[in-house]
């Protein structure tokens, strides 16, 4: 299946990532380039097989929920692009 | 002989026996990277102040013989491991500006084993990509030169290609990278190198930026088996804040280097002689096949049938995985910002100034696997693939205790080719991409020269968590192949 133009922007919006109009058309090339490769593995008969998530199956280790961590708002805050206080400031979302 | 071009092993010994000091062996390395560093590109982040600190630190620790196991030892980390104080990219501009205040594990690991940092080395953006082409602090230049065309800039392989590089020209001593798909096989088997993946959850991921966690494996350069043997020890183990991280022990992987292959059965995939190999690749797959029949070895064909569909499921969970990872890039918490009109159109417009063409194409592509209506069609397929794939691999080691194959389907190429169709590009990673989906550990080897003059590595692939079988069958590779070439960049050269 092939993606249209109108497509690519749905995803592109999905993906929060700004696609500039003149872009499109490559885009679309691009992604309709790697969508047909991909399509070989309808050949693959996958009846009954279970999927793997991970590669080594292991059991997930449980251990107490208690806090092990944090405490330093500083440490936290340190690489925000902007902060007030112990927070992160964005553009204002309610007017 | 140049203290560069000490093995770790060797560097080891020095230090203890106290013929150089950890300082003399960091200002070695230093130079080299000043010198050759504008040509390569090797690093992103030099920490000469840092690393000779570290140094005094293990001259001290020498003179009162508190030795541990890498003491002294100079080394490069991928861009992909965070370092505590120090800047940490992935590549890529959204993380410019980004200064960890955390270690990750495998480099605290190297840390703690008295390693020292030369500096951050440079990748592919977020670890995507076969050339190194894709980084933001542009390309690393392989220290290889084509023996007819020594102008011609050559690429060091990806993602770790300024690892590879690195460790290739005596920049360092040893580096870590990253394999989600190839990703250190590849660069050291275009470098001369040797490179190890370990089993999924044999190194922990924690502090490792994100690119597809169920591929993810951090893992070792150096120039021998042995070293990478050094290095694995140390930054193996395992690690509560992975929960993916194995409890299991983890032995003496040099002592493994030493075992003979005697006896032992040698699987050949037969899949993996595809259509248009190189016949210098295909006969020095026969070459290394014969080399470990002479040292008593049994070979024997075994079948991996879904090897051909290996990538393109990769390159549905890889992408999907990492449009999940890369959401947190939004300019809010951390990384680079660029503003908007209201908070919507900042992240819109941080992700796209952020990310390069290949980390966008690969995030819409997961983007879109994973959306509604589309997800059993692709993901859940894929993942069903991905089962059928380890259940090869399950089968074939029923049979044999290793798998010997290519690394990589071509010798190293030059920047700028394979770049004009994405999937061009994916395909050097038909050999590597397989182990990654299953999980199994595997070595690139240097074993020969191609005409050009240029590297090509043998790769071995073993069971889950037998890495042991994987380096002894690596280093008889590498005892027999003698391999003894050297980049034309290089340090002392």
């Amino acid at each position: 299946m092939s993606l249209d133009p109108a497509t690519v922007r749905r995803i592109a919006t999905l993906a929060r990532i700004h696609v500039e109009e003149d872009e499109l058309p490559r885009l679309q090339a691009e992604l309709n380039g790697i969508l047909g490769w991909i399509e070989q593995l309808n050949e693959v008969n996958v009846d009954g097989v279970e999927p793997l998530t991970g590669a080594v199956q292991m059991a997930l280790k449980m251990r107490e929920d208690v806090v092990t961590d944090g405490g330093y708002p500083d440490k936290v805050l340190a690489n925000a692009p902007e902060r007030a206080g112990d927070f992160y400031a964005v553009p204002k979302v309610v007017e | 002989m140049s203290l560069t071009d000490l093995t770790i092993a060797a560097a080891r010994d020095g230090l203890r026996a106290k013929q150089f000091s950890a300082r003399a062996l960091t200002e070695a390395h230093l130079t080299a990277i000043e010198a050759l560093n504008p040509a390569l590109n090797a690093f992103i982040t030099v920490t000469g102040e840092r690393a000779l600190a570290q140094a005094d630190a293990a001259d001290a620790a020498i003179a009162r013989g508190a030795l541990a196991p890498l003491t002294g030892i100079p080394l490069a980390i991928k861009d992909l491991f965070c370092t505590e104080g120090v800047r940490t990219t992935a590549g890529s501009n959204i993380l410019s500006p980004f200064i960890p205040p955390y270690e990750s594990t495998v480099s605290a690991n190297l840390l703690r084993d008295g390693a020292i940092f030369l500096g951050k080395a440079n990748m592919d953006e977020f670890a995507m990509g076969s050339s190194n082409m894709t980084s933001a602090f542009g390309p690393v230049t392989n220290p290889w030169k084509r023996k007819q065309d020594q102008n011609a800039a050559l690429v060091p392989g990806g993602s770790s290609g300024g690892s590879a590089a690195a460790v290739s020209a005596r920049l360092a001593m040893g580096a870590t990278g990253t394999d989600t798909g190839g990703s250190i096989r590849q660069p050291a088997s275009f470098c001369g190198i040797v490179g190890l993946k370990p089993t999924y959850g044999r190194c922990s991921r924690w502090g490792v930026v994100a690119f597809a966690s169920s591929l993810d494996h951090p893992g070792p350069f150096a120039r021998t088996t042995q070293d990478c043997a050094i290095l694995l020890r140390s930054m193996a183990g395992h690690d509560a804040k992975d929960s993916t991280s194995a409890d299991v022990p983890v032995p003496d992987y040099e002592a493994a280097c030493a075992r003979s292959v005697r006896g032992m059965r040698i699987g050949v995939p037969r899949e993996y002689r595809v259509d248009g190999m190189q016949a210098e690749i295909e006969a020095l797959w026969q070459q290394g096949l014969q080399w470990l029949r002479d040292a008593g070895a049994e070979i024997i064909d075994v079948s991996l049938p879904h090897t051909k569909y290996a990538l393109p499921a990769y390159y549905i969970v890889a992408p999907a995985e990492a449009s999940s990872n890369l959401a947190r890039y939004d300019g809010v918490r951390f990384g680079l910002r660029k503003d908007g009109e209201d908070l919507r159109d900042l992240y819109e417009r941080t992700r796209a100034a952020g990310f390069g063409p290949e980390v966008r194409r690969r995030i819409l592509i997961g983007t879109y696997v994973l959306s509604a209506g589309y997800y059993d069609a692709y993901y859940l397929r894929a993942q069903k693939i991905r089962a059928l794939i380890l259940r090869d691999f399950t089968e074939a080691f029923a049979q044999v205790d290793a798998l010997v194959a290519p690394t990589a389907p071509s010798a190293a190429f030059a920047q700028g080719e394979n770049m004009d169709d994405p999937v061009q590009m994916y395909l050097n990673d038909v050999f590597t991409g397989p182990a990654d989906l299953a999980g199994v550990p595997a070595i690139s080897v240097p074993a020969g020269l191609d005409a050009n003059g240029l590297p090509l590595g043998l790769q071995v692939i073993g069971k889950a968590f037998d890495e042991e079988t994987v380096f002894a069958v690596g280093a008889a590779l590498e005892r027999v192949a003698a391999f003894n070439a050297l980049p034309t960049l290089r340090a002392g050269a």
